[in-house]
């Protein structure tokens, strides 16, 4: 049970920051269906840093992981942003694109680290030092028993990923940056009339928000795969991906919401594998087993129905999103 | 030294040109109206000084420097503020929220601060805010008050407002007008936009004229008279000439009787309206804006949910009665009722702007004839005649209707409603925004609607048209009926007290 | 003047229309540049080759150089033309259906059903319509799911499809699972119920398949253009104000369109599995869903541009696959590299047509010149279309305007 919580968290940090990532993008306006495909562009940046830092010492690799993930998917995002920001185009287009792109380039680039660092059967094992660090846990954690292991035992990204994602909520609830970010989401043209950079604040949230999202492509790789990379990566971090964008209706564009909602998915993402720990009697089949990854898509689909019947003011999509803004729209 | 200069101001969007020249200037501590017709550029003149356009060629001078204004940003930096016609509010933040939206004052953050100011700057003039009510749940004068608190907070000098009356009922404008004074005390200085002449002489210490994109003069309020502003505004004296016949044969046609409608916000549209059309008679329906005209006219043609009251249309043959409640426009049409209905809202309801002509005009007829196919032979006989007879002005009938001039759009969407010779023809506004032939066509073609027997409904903003139109005038205000006069002789103040008469209190005034 | 310098460098407008000529031109440039980038960025990637004129030849030869690839391609292309004309009904609507992949899939799912239940039970002609009634009901039903809640909840519809795609892939994994309790979780294709053949060439193998969705390209053509059905929706994609004036009901259009919006992606999941592999996979859906939304959106919704889009993208992976072994990858992948990348360059030139940049006067007088030779072509190409136009009308209608 200790192990399904910790497990669950280790996942959860990733919908996270794909879902902080998300969020923040969508405040702008910008329904960036991208993501998923910018997650596995940051993955391949991760794995790159890990590379370049050459086992050179734990600190080095996790910084340049970081770095090379968080610019990698910033670039993504840059592709995206000038598109739909700057030349205006459909976003909802230019977001597939840019998954299929984002998909291809990982997928690529994963294959050629596999040739180069060795295939070892499910894939190439990234740097030792490196990985250590990244999963070396918190001081204490071993001595506080369940509690320790569940909430202290994890690497230190995972930290800075909650810490992202109070930030974020921090800003987008307390500050001006904030105030202005969810203004141009809501009425751009309100925004400008304001004098809000309504352009500069589409870029740099879509930038923000794809680098976050991008560490969160990085995490996966390093932290739940522990720095294996297999051939399959690309595929199952852009279905994490997808999980991310349906995650941000789910926790209603609340980054605070985000880190009960990203729990809650992280938790049905593997309570597959738990099944004997839950049902210790139940047995299941083959097959019977290939059914349980539908919860988390159905709960989604669940909350999209019931808040949408709600019909809430204050819990909807930014009433801008997906619009492209024209000022001299008229 | 003036607070404000403008010289030589021109500015064009593709071919037409909205300002060509024009010069005009503002002191500190006046209040100065633009007066002008719908479309004379009155609005995109005061755009270019709140930074939303940038004028062609021209300069802006604040104080005797020349200014450079891209962005209101800018604007706000020389202490101008506009208010504009549509507010730019954000519906999900609170009143404070929208008014420290982009701006950036040397201190920290602090919502709760920047509320203790906004209830501070509304006490010195006198407004009422609540500084934490969502917008989405104020009325028209709140939003407004919230836009002009949000141009104080901002130490704003020169104010601008865009016909900031149009949405108020007459105890707001009282109220707004003493705030302005307030504001004018203290040094502000104000323009106000407006086609509201009573409002000129109350308000303005000068007037200045826009006609057609060009400066025709201004002239102070205490030495001029409203007929000489109105012989600036329209140029030469218009008198309206429309022939109006004398009904014949009048049967009643439509009963609207106790009707009370809902609007999708869930506030009442109209509320226990009463009145009868009658067949070769034109009823005139004024109001000030949003009285609830749109929401009648719509619950008629069966696009608003009903709450209470009846509709019955009568058969002009049988004599029958046919219930009209809770039917929607193809249910309408298949009980045989003969209702057209021009929109306000053209190609937003109308029409539809990306589809040709042909596709335009057989919007009421595509389920005619054979079954699954359509038929465009015949709309496409009917468009070529509406575009001969109307004098349509386009390439060909496969133009998109949105390429279209605003006259000629209105003659397709008008043509074709017409052509299914109808027995009830319900207008709105049909001549906004066009020029006097194609106004004059229109009523024409209202006239001879009527003379062939329907009953007309025809809502207009203009009240010389609807005087001289109309045979009998409803007057609305607040969703109410507060009276229904003959139009050929009752008289424009009479007219003009009903549309701001209240039914709970006393007329003001 | 303190002034001038401070004048932005450009402004954007929106064009108001732009001639026939440019719009082609820009899109043909915009696809040349991005195979070039496209074999730039192989030849200098590859490790055996350096050719870089060679890296069109292997596109060509990836799709013409044996008569299977030929029909291959063919085939493939008129897959993804199937799917995108599948997803305009919905389009014209501005439901954005993204469950293209599930809707696919479901259809898949049916078809195999179908064969695995029945196949053997019932001779094959007798399998044949049942699969295909499966088939389209199951996409239809799986695109009705999203449109009932859009309907009546205005529910998100672009998230919910997006969900149901991972479903059906679920669903897929399930029943291969359930079929073959030990197998490996793929599948073998089944002994009955496929679809028949014009022989064992690849001209028999393909050519019915290939047509298919021409056949229904044309129809849906139709079916927008001149029925009733068609005008509502558009009416509806257009303003549900006006569908709302006119007294159409714009739930029961919503519903029926995207009935049949899924029901199309569900015959491309019965030939995909019934008459192409006769098994199914997790991702037999070659994610052509997102690509179909890319090449409907591409083409304006014309369907001769969708052709011919259809078979570039389907053009750049098939070739792209010869490549690979040409300049010696091993990734599969790689061509969804460079499809994003032109897919991003076709993207970027829906901005040049639908919009101008005016410069700083300055600036203007250069740009001017350099773009004045491009327009000037483009111009007098447009005039010179005009004039044959004129011309043609002209001879084929005299007779009419005497008469009139």
């Amino acid at each position: 049970m200790v192990e399904f919580f910790f497990q669950a968290i280790g996942i959860a940090v990733i919908f996270l920051l794909g879902c902080v990532g998300e969020t923040l993008t969508e405040k702008s306006g910008h329904l960036n269906l991208g993501i998923p495909g910018i997650m596995c562009v940051g993955a391949a940046g991760g794995i790159l840093g890990v590379v370049v830092a050459n086992n050179a010492n734990g600190f080095l690799s996790i910084l340049l992981a970081v770095i090379f993930a968080a610019v990698f998917a910033a670039i993504a995002g840059g592709i995206y942003a000038f598109l739909t920001v700057t030349l205006r185009c459909n976003q909802n287009v230019t977001g597939l694109a840019l998954t299929i792109f984002g998909n291809g380039f990982s997928s690529v680039f994963i294959n050629n680290i596999i040739k180069i660092e060795g295939d070892s059967g499910h894939g190439a094992m990234l740097s030792e030092a490196g990985n250590k660090f990244f999963l070396a846990h918190l001081p204490f954690s071993d001595l506080l028993g369940w509690f320790g292991k569940i909430f202290l035992g994890h690497g230190v990204l995972i930290y800075v990923a909650i810490a992202i994602a109070v930030v974020a909520a921090i800003v987008l609830r307390f500050t001006r940056i904030g105030l202005n970010l969810r203004a141009v989401g809501e009425s751009p043209a309100t925004a400008d009339a304001a004098g809000i950079n309504v352009t500069a604040y589409k870029y740099s949230f879509i930038l923000i928000g794809s680098a976050i999202a991008g560490l969160g492509g990085m995490l996966y790789v390093m932290q739940l795969m522990h720095g294996i990379v297999g051939a399959e990566l690309a595929g199952t971090v852009e279905g994490i991906g997808w999980l991310c964008v349906a995650l941000v209706i789910f926790t209603l564009w609340k980054p605070a919401l985000a880190i009960l909602g990203s729990f809650i998915f992280g938790a049905l993402y593997i309570f597959p594998s738990f099944l004997n720990v839950f049902f210790p009697d139940a047995t299941f089949t083959f097959a019977q087993l290939k059914l349980f990854p539908l919860i988390p898509y159905v709960a989604t689909i669940i909350v999209l129905v019931v808040t949408s019947i709600i019909g809430n003011k204050e819990n909807q999509a930014p009433a801008a999103l997906g619009l492209s803004y024209f000022r001299e729209d008229r | 030294m003036h607070q404000l200069e403008l010289k030589n101001i021109t500015k064009t969007f593709g071919s037409v040109v909205a300002n060509n020249n024009v010069s005009l200037t503002l002191d500190q501590g006046e209040i100065l109206s633009l007066l002008g017709e719908n479309g004379c550029g009155k609005t995109t003149l005061m755009n270019m000084i709140a930074g939303i356009y940038y004028p062609d060629s021209g300069s802006i001078l604040i104080n005797g420097e020349e200014v450079s204004i891209h962005s209101p940003i800018d604007a706000f930096k020389y202490g101008i503020g506009m208010i504009h016609q549509h507010f730019k509010l954000v519906d999900v933040f609170s009143a404070t929220e929208n008014i420290v939206l982009g701006y950036k004052d040397q201190e920290k953050f602090n919502i709760k601060k920047a509320a203790a100011k906004v209830k501070e700057i509304a006490d010195k003039y006198g407004f009422i805010i609540d500084p934490r009510k969502k917008i989405y749940d104020m009325s028209v004068s709140e939003k407004q008050t919230v836009e002009i608190v949000k141009v104080l907070y901002r130490g704003a000098n020169i104010l601008i407002l865009d016909e900031p009356t149009a949405v108020l009922t007459p105890q707001e404008t009282k109220k707004l007008f003493d705030v302005l004074r307030k504001m004018k005390e203290d040094g502000k200085s104000i323009i106000i936009i407006t086609h509201k002449l009573n409002e000129v002489m109350e308000i303005s210490d000068r007037v200045a004229v826009l006609r057609k994109g060009e400066y025709i003069g201004s002239v102070n309020s205490k030495e001029t008279t409203e007929s000489q502003l109105t012989e600036m505004m329209v140029g030469k004296k218009i008198e309206l000439n429309i022939e109006r016949t004398e009904p014949k044969g009048c049967v009643d046609r439509l009963i609207v009787n106790n009707l009370t409608t809902i609007k999708e916000d869930g506030l009442l549209g109209v509320d226990h309206v009463s009145f009868t059309a009658r067949s070769g008679e034109i009823l005139g329906i004024a109001g000030i804006a949003g009285s609830g005209q749109k929401e009648l006219l719509e619950a008629i043609a069966g696009l608003a949910k009903i709450k209470e009251g009846s509709l019955d249309y009568i058969e002009p043959h049988s004599g029958e009665w046919v219930d009209l409640c809770s039917k929607n426009p193809r249910q309408i049409r298949d009980l045989g009722v003969r209702l057209a209905f021009v929109p306000e809202d053209r190609l937003g309801m109308g029409l539809v702007g990306n589809m040709d002509l042909v596709d335009n005009v057989m919007l009421r007829s595509y389920e005619k004839g054979r079954p699954v196919i359509l038929d465009r032979k015949t709309p496409g006989k009917l468009t070529d005649q509406i575009v001969k007879d109307l004098e349509v002005v386009t390439d060909s009938v496969h133009t998109p209707v949105r390429r279209l001039s605003g006259g000629n759009v209105q003659k397709v969407l008008v043509g074709r409603e017409i052509a299914s010779v109808p027995k009830v023809l319900m207008a709105a506004y049909p001549v906004r925004g066009l020029d006097i032939n194609s106004s004059y066509l229109i009523y024409n073609l209202l006239n001879k609607e009527k003379e062939t027997g329907s009953a007309v409904i025809f809502v207009g903003e203009d009240l010389d048209v609807l005087l001289a139109l109309s045979d009998r005038l409803l007057v609305l205000n607040g969703g109410k009926v507060t009276g229904i006069v003959d139009a050929r002789t009752v008289t424009k103040e009479e007219v003009g007290l009903l549309m701001t008469k209240t039914v709970e209190s006393t007329v003001e005034e | 003047m303190a002034r001038e310098h401070k004048e932005p460098l450009f402004h954007i407008v929106k064009r108001m229309n732009m001639g026939g000529t440019s719009k082609v031109a820009i899109r043909i440039v915009s696809i040349l540049i991005g195979l070039i980038i496209g074999a730039i960025f192989v030849v200098a990637l590859s490790p055996t080759s350096h050719n870089f004129f060679g890296f069109f030849g292997s596109m060509v030869s990836g799709i013409s150089s044996t008569p299977r690839r030929l029909w291959l391609f063919l085939l493939e292309g008129s897959l993804l033309l199937g799917v995108s004309i599948a997803l305009v009904p919905a389009f014209k609507m501005k439901f954005w259906n993204l469950g293209g992949n599930g809707q696919i899939l479901v259809g898949c799912l049916a078809t195999c059903a179908v064969m695995f239940y029945l196949g053997g039970k019932l001779p094959d002609p007798a399998l044949w319509p049942i699969m295909l009634v499966a088939s389209v009901l199951a996409g239809a039903i799986w695109a009705l799911i999203p449109a009932l809640f859009k309907a009546f909840f205005k529910t998100n519809e672009s998230l919910f499809t997006l969900m149901l795609n991972y479903i059906a892939a679920i669903l897929i994994g399930y029943f291969i699972s359930l079929w073959y309790p030990t197998g490996t979780g793929s599948m073998s294709p089944l002994p009955h119920g496929a679809l028949p053949t014009l022989g064992n060439t690849p001209f028999g193998k393909y050519f019915l398949p290939t047509i298919i969705f021409f056949i229904v390209a044309i129809a849906i053509y139709f079916y927008l253009r001149f029925s009733k059905h068609g005008y509502e929706l558009s009416v509806v994609g257009e303003s549900e104000n006006t569908a709302r004036y006119i007294g159409i009901n714009v739930k029961v259009v919503t519903i029926r369109t995207m009935i049949l919006s899924g029901a199309l992606c569900g015959l491309v999941g019965f030939i995909l599995s019934g008459a192409v592999h006769q098994m199914m996979s997790v991702n037999m859906d070659s994610n052509m869903g997102f690509t179909g939304i890319m090449v409907a959106w591409l083409s304006h919704f014309n369907p001769a541009v969708m052709i011919l889009i259809a078979y570039f993208v389907t053009f750049v992976t098939r070739g792209m696959s010869q490549v690979n072994t040409d300049f010696g990858f091993t990734d599969e992948k790689l061509s969804s590299v460079i499809s994003g990348i032109i897919f991003f360059l076709l993207i970027a030139s829906e901005f040049f047509v639908s919009y101008r940049i005016v410069w700083r006067a300055d600036i203007q007088k250069v740009m001017d010149k350099i773009a004045y030779p491009f327009v000037k072509a483009c111009d007098s190409t447009d005039s010179l279309i005009k004039t044959i136009k004129v011309k043609l009308t002209t001879k084929k209608q005299p007779a009419k305007k005497e008469a009139e």
